[in-house]
């Protein structure tokens, strides 16, 4: 059994960010296996074949999609990047630079604060 | 969007307004808060983070069973700051119109008390919570006298006492308003600025920090004076009314000191 998903040494890592590097590992996976089916169902000609191969190519969307989820209700700042991308209308690579620059920048909706806690960011004024 | 404890999207505020309060805040909190100038300060951790560990254990008397034995974890709880203050509802729609000089004395008030509480904090302590720079400090306090030409002596004084302990720069001064102003003011013979003189003596920062009685000369090598930030400086909403908005500012943090003999505390 592999331990590919780490990338710093597994014992040093709280167990909180194990799980999200299994999440993220699986995230992958997921999206990798519909790629395939995706590519498989382009050159196969056996309807019932067919047929499995996109059943089994839906359950790879829901298990992505859980997975992701799962990602962005742990993860605010992701969370709140993806809320300006995904299911909305419009340029994907524009809506990502508005939601990016809302998320990091403070050019988000006001009362949400420019920082992820809602602080005024002030932190150590040390050499300031 | 989400929402946490600070409830700031009930507040009837446009966004541009909330981002008017918070840049108010920052600029006028950040240059009385002295005391972050010159300790070490980690973190924010959180609203939630309610402890500090401080890797001790004090023992159990009559541990639950026959054969064992019990010791407790002891930690150090943070404090929350709160200044609560209320802006004019009508003067924030002016601000939404274009205004350039909204009425936010309120807010810069609030900013000036809690900036002073965590000041005093940590050089004066705070009863039953936090143990203060100064009242930690081992030394005799020495006097820094009524006339700033007086401060060289003092202050250097300070740092040989420092040294003497075998406790490195640089140092740093946290300098009371008044102290501050005499420092600020004063040339030495020649002409020569007692402000420059200090920071040679010092070779780090003369801190403007109100609140601290005196002055308070620290050692910035790091490690001695640890403020831990839960939630850092904050505004959130509290109620409104039709004709204000009352918010608070608010913080949660610990301070200890693990070197007490790293400061030297100078009386007026």
């Amino acid at each position: 059994m592999g331990f590919d998903q780490y990338h710093e040494p597994p014992e040093e890592l709280p167990a909180s960010t194990r799980t999200f590097a299994r999440l993220c590992a699986s995230l992958t996976e997921e999206a990798e296996a519909i790629g395939w089916y995706q590519q498989r169902l382009a050159v196969e000609t056996d309807a019932d074949a067919i047929a499995v191969m996109r059943d089994a190519q839906g359950e790879e969307f829901k298990h992505f999609s859980m997975d992701l989820e799962l990602l962005l209700r742990r993860t605010p700042p992701w969370r709140e990047v993806a809320e300006g991308i995904l299911f909305q209308p419009g340029d994907v690579v524009e809506r990502g630079e508005e939601a990016e620059a809302e998320t990091f920048e403070g050019g988000g909706e006001g009362s949400a604060g420019a920082y992820a806690d809602g602080s005024l960011g002030i932190g150590s004024l040390r050499g300031r | 969007m989400t929402m946490n404890h600070l409830l700031r999207g009930h507040a009837p505020l446009s966004d541009a307004g909330w981002q008017q309060l918070d840049e108010e805040a920052r600029e006028r909190l950040a240059p009385a808060l002295g005391a972050r100038k010159l300790v070490d300060f980690s973190g924010p951790l959180g609203w939630q983070h309610s402890a500090t560990n401080l890797g001790r254990v004090s023992a159990l008397a009559d541990p639950p069973a026959e054969g064992v034995s019990g010791l407790r974890r002891e930690v150090l709880p943070l404090v929350e700051l709160r200044a609560d203050f209320a802006l004019s509802r009508e003067e924030m729609r002016d601000a939404d119109r274009g205004a350039a000089d909204p009425d936010l004395d309120p807010l810069d008030d609030a900013a000036r008390e809690i900036a002073l509480a965590e000041n005093v904090a940590v050089f004066h302590g705070w009863r039953g919570a936090i143990a203060g720079i100064a009242e930690r400090a081992p030394y005799d306090a020495l006097a820094l006298g009524e006339k700033a030409q007086g401060y060289p002596r003092q202050i250097a004084g300070a740092v040989e006492k420092l040294l003497c302990e075998g406790i490195g720069g640089p140092y740093g001064i946290a300098l009371g308003r008044e102290q501050y102003r005499l420092v600020v003011e004063t040339a030495e013979n020649g002409g020569y600025p007692l402000l420059d003189h200090l920071r040679k003596i010092l070779e780090g920062p003369i801190v403007w920090t109100p609140g601290v009685r005196g002055a308070v000369v620290v050692s910035l090598r790091g490690g001695d004076f640890l403020f831990e930030s839960g939630q850092d400086l904050s505004i959130g909403y509290d109620s409104h009314d039709a004709e204000v908005i009352r918010l608070y500012l608010q913080e949660s943090f610990s301070f200890r000191v693990a070197t007490p003999e790293a400061a030297v505390a100078l009386t007026p």
